[in-house]
């Protein structure tokens, strides 16, 4: 039940800020303030999730098979991979890891 | 290419994170915007109540409002017709729209990328999910680091200039940091606010240097 609630929320107050976009006069969002906050809030999120997402095993830090899969990741964003290759690197590295670990 | 791959990335990432079949359809259909459910079904997993879950999705989705600001100067469609377009304002239909010569050219190009995108997207999200189900373990093929994965090749071509650094280092020591101390879902919001927190410092610092009667630094280009 939790779970269609996030959905229905979410989904509603992403469909609300694509239509207010669409909707409100040009020029309302315009002020360089506004602008470069919404340049920054996703990196902000993004940055966080990342770092949670690789780090994080519930509420406590871990370092394990995840960590090498994004560092591979990183190494292939700086060589310039391809998306597909890049999370693929994730991926295959971090299954490797844990096959040969766990 | 990219948005069938990140399709089936998050069916997978979805199933592995305990939601449903209908479930995973269900945020592809309704939300049809990557990143946001990405985060939802990380903050699910983690433990995140429902609301903190889907405001931090919300936060990664309001970038698309500045998107439709500027699709709706070039489609100029008319008022009935735009909470039909709405859903398809998402970054990849803006830089096909955004890149067109003619207003006639310009819906075109959003209609046809938003259309086979969608379609594109939903599919792969079912195919994602089926195949999640039928491999069972996703941990044991190392799927849940596509997730984090995703979001690092979104997150790479916004960090260029010193701030955009300095927001990111922030966020993550603020989102890990905060781990330990506060409810599940909660550290990544704070961690959101290391955009305003670095905004207002540079703001601070370039207010000295005029102060001070120096010329004011330029605004850093990459």
């Amino acid at each position: 039940m939790n779970v269609w609630i996030a959905i229905g929320a979410t989904a509603a107050g992403c469909y609300l800020v694509k239509l207010i976009g669409l909707l409100i006069p040009a020029g309302a969002l315009e002020r360089p303030l506004v602008q470069r906050l919404a340049v920054l809030l996703p990196v902000a999120l993004l940055a966080a999730l990342t770092a949670q997402q690789t780090l994080a095993d519930g509420r406590f830090l871990v370092l394990d098979a995840r960590a090498a899969g994004l560092t591979a990741a990183a190494v292939a964003l700086l060589l310039r991979a391809p998306f597909l290759l890049v999370v693929a690197a994730a991926v295959l590295v971090t299954a490797g890891v844990r096959a040969t670990t766990g | 290419m990219a948005v069938g791959l990140s399709g089936f990335a998050f069916g997978v990432t979805s199933a592995g994170s305990g939601l449903t079949v209908l479930q995973t359809c269900a945020l592809s259909l309704l939300v049809f915007t990557g990143a946001s459910q990405f985060a939802l079904v990380g903050a699910l997993a983690g433990g995140g109540n429902p609301f903190t879950a889907a405001a931090g999705a919300f936060f990664l989705g309001v970038r698309n409002a500045f998107y439709g600001l500027r699709l709706s100067q070039l489609l100029a469609l008319p008022r009935a017709v735009r909470p039909f377009a709405a859903q398809w304002v998402i970054d990849e239909t803006t830089a096909v729209a955004l890149a067109q010569p003619t207003r006639r050219s310009v819906r075109i190009g959003f209609t046809v990328t938003g259309l086979s995108l969608y379609v594109l997207w939903n599919l792969t999200t079912l195919l994602g999910a089926l195949g999640a189900e039928a491999i069972g373990d996703t941990d044991a093929w190392g799927l849940d680091a596509a997730g984090p994965a995703v979001f690092l090749a979104l997150l790479a071509p916004m960090v260029r200039t010193t701030m955009e650094r300095a927001v990111a280092g922030l966020a993550v020591v603020l989102g890990l940091g905060l781990l330990p101390v506060l409810p599940a879902g909660v550290p990544v919001l704070v961690a959101a606010l290391a955009a305003p927190a670095v905004l207002w410092a540079d703001g601070r610092r370039r207010a000295r240097t005029a102060a001070s009667g120096e010329c004011g630094v330029p605004e850093e280009k990459r």
